[in-house]
């Protein structure tokens, strides 16, 4: 019930941030607006103990998702025909530059004081 | 046989098929990832894609039918952009004491991976619309479609982009840390949750809390410095 109420809760701001994106011609997406409102009003525990129920719901699952997104890829199946392999190697090649960047910065950046745990990853 | 194909067209045409479809074989394929060890190439987004993709094209059925029972699956995502403020303000203290080292990182890795894509794509000669559609997909599915719709690409290409992308920083992250000798679990994450956004936080989260922790927060960071830069460079350069 608790997660449901935070679901609720969730498409209340999610439903915000599109007015507020509308209303002012505001080039920030609905639900990016709607975090923002999240972040400020999470301060209240009225707003913080049912949304912590269903973002922790919706974030446990989130690669389920983006599963029908990605079923999508069917409707290009043409352009990545034409494509294919210059496509896939744009993405896979920025997809390391990206990662490789962020982490050499940001490991010269950070003092190493989060405790290593153990993982995989 | 007849028979057969009757009840698959009438199954087919109904929601409940995209809606169960999705589910079952999401089910099954994060169990079957889970046996594994949860092993990067066993990834249950990019297996459900493949299994899914696969039935549809092989049976004939058109997309627009598969959605129409998994949009209910797809409109999450919208409260799932908001639910990011829950990690961001859960690390809120963290946020406060690293917060510049992080927006640094979030920035310039958002700009190397968003860069390097038009970059590489323009030099392999690829369309404009296609650039366009390359340039957010370093953000997580929904808000890249919002972008590139900004910019003059095409929002369903930026969906299946970032979903690539995703996937791609999902499989290989680990071999890459591993290469670079990274072993800093909160650089680990973010690296991923910047670049491969949700479906990378997601892997992260599964391997180790700290890394996933720091993969909701560069999620959150770049959905909004993207939001606002990626469109603002296009109108500069473009």
């Amino acid at each position: 019930m608790m997660a449901l109420r935070g679901l609720a809760m969730l498409l209340l701001l999610q439903t915000a941030g599109e007015a507020l994106a509308h209303a002012f011609a505001l080039s920030l997406p609905g639900p990016v607006l709607g975090m923002v409102l999240l972040l400020l009003g999470l301060q209240a525990s009225w707003i913080r103990v049912p949304v912590r129920a269903g973002a922790e719901l919706l974030l446990a699952n989130l690669s389920l998702l983006f599963v029908p997104i990605g079923v999508g890829v069917i409707t290009h199946l043409d352009l990545v025909s034409k494509y294919g392999v210059r496509l896939v190697a744009v993405i896979v090649l920025s997809t390391w530059i990206g990662i490789v960047v962020t982490a050499l910065i940001l490991r010269g950046l950070l003092p190493a004081t989060v405790p290593r745990g153990s993982g995989d990853g | 046989m007849a028979d057969f194909v009757q009840l698959w067209v009438y199954l087919a045409s109904a929601p409940l098929f995209g809606l169960t479809a999705t589910l079952v074989t999401y089910v099954v394929a994060t169990t079957i990832y889970d046996r594994l060890g949860r092993a990067p190439w066993a990834n249950p987004v990019l297996w459900s894609v493949v299994c899914i993709g696969t039935v549809l094209v092989v049976t004939g059925t058109s997309y627009p039918t598969y959605f129409a029972g998994a949009q209910f699956v797809h409109v999450l995502l919208g409260p799932a952009v908001v639910a990011l403020a829950w990690p961001l303000w859960l690390r809120r203290s963290e946020l406060r004491r690293r917060g510049v080292a992080l927006t640094i990182a979030a920035l310039v890795g958002g700009m190397a991976a968003a860069g390097s894509a038009v970059a590489l794509g323009w030099a392999f000669d690829l369309p404009p619309d296609v650039l366009r559609s390359l340039a957010p997909k370093s953000v997580t599915a929904p808000v890249a479609m919002g972008i590139a719709d900004r910019i003059g690409g095409v929002p369903a290409l930026a969906a299946v982009f970032a979903v690539m992308t995703g996937m791609v920083g999902s499989l290989s992250g680990k071999y890459i840390f591993s290469l670079l000798h990274i072993d800093d679990w909160a650089v680990r994450g973010f690296a991923l949750g910047t670049v491969s956004h949700g479906i990378g936080a997601a892997r992260a989260l599964q391997v180790n809390a700290d890394a996933g922790a720091y993969a909701g927060i560069a999620l959150g960071l770049q959905v909004l410095l993207a939001s606002l830069l990626v469109p603002l460079a296009f109108r500069w350069f473009a």
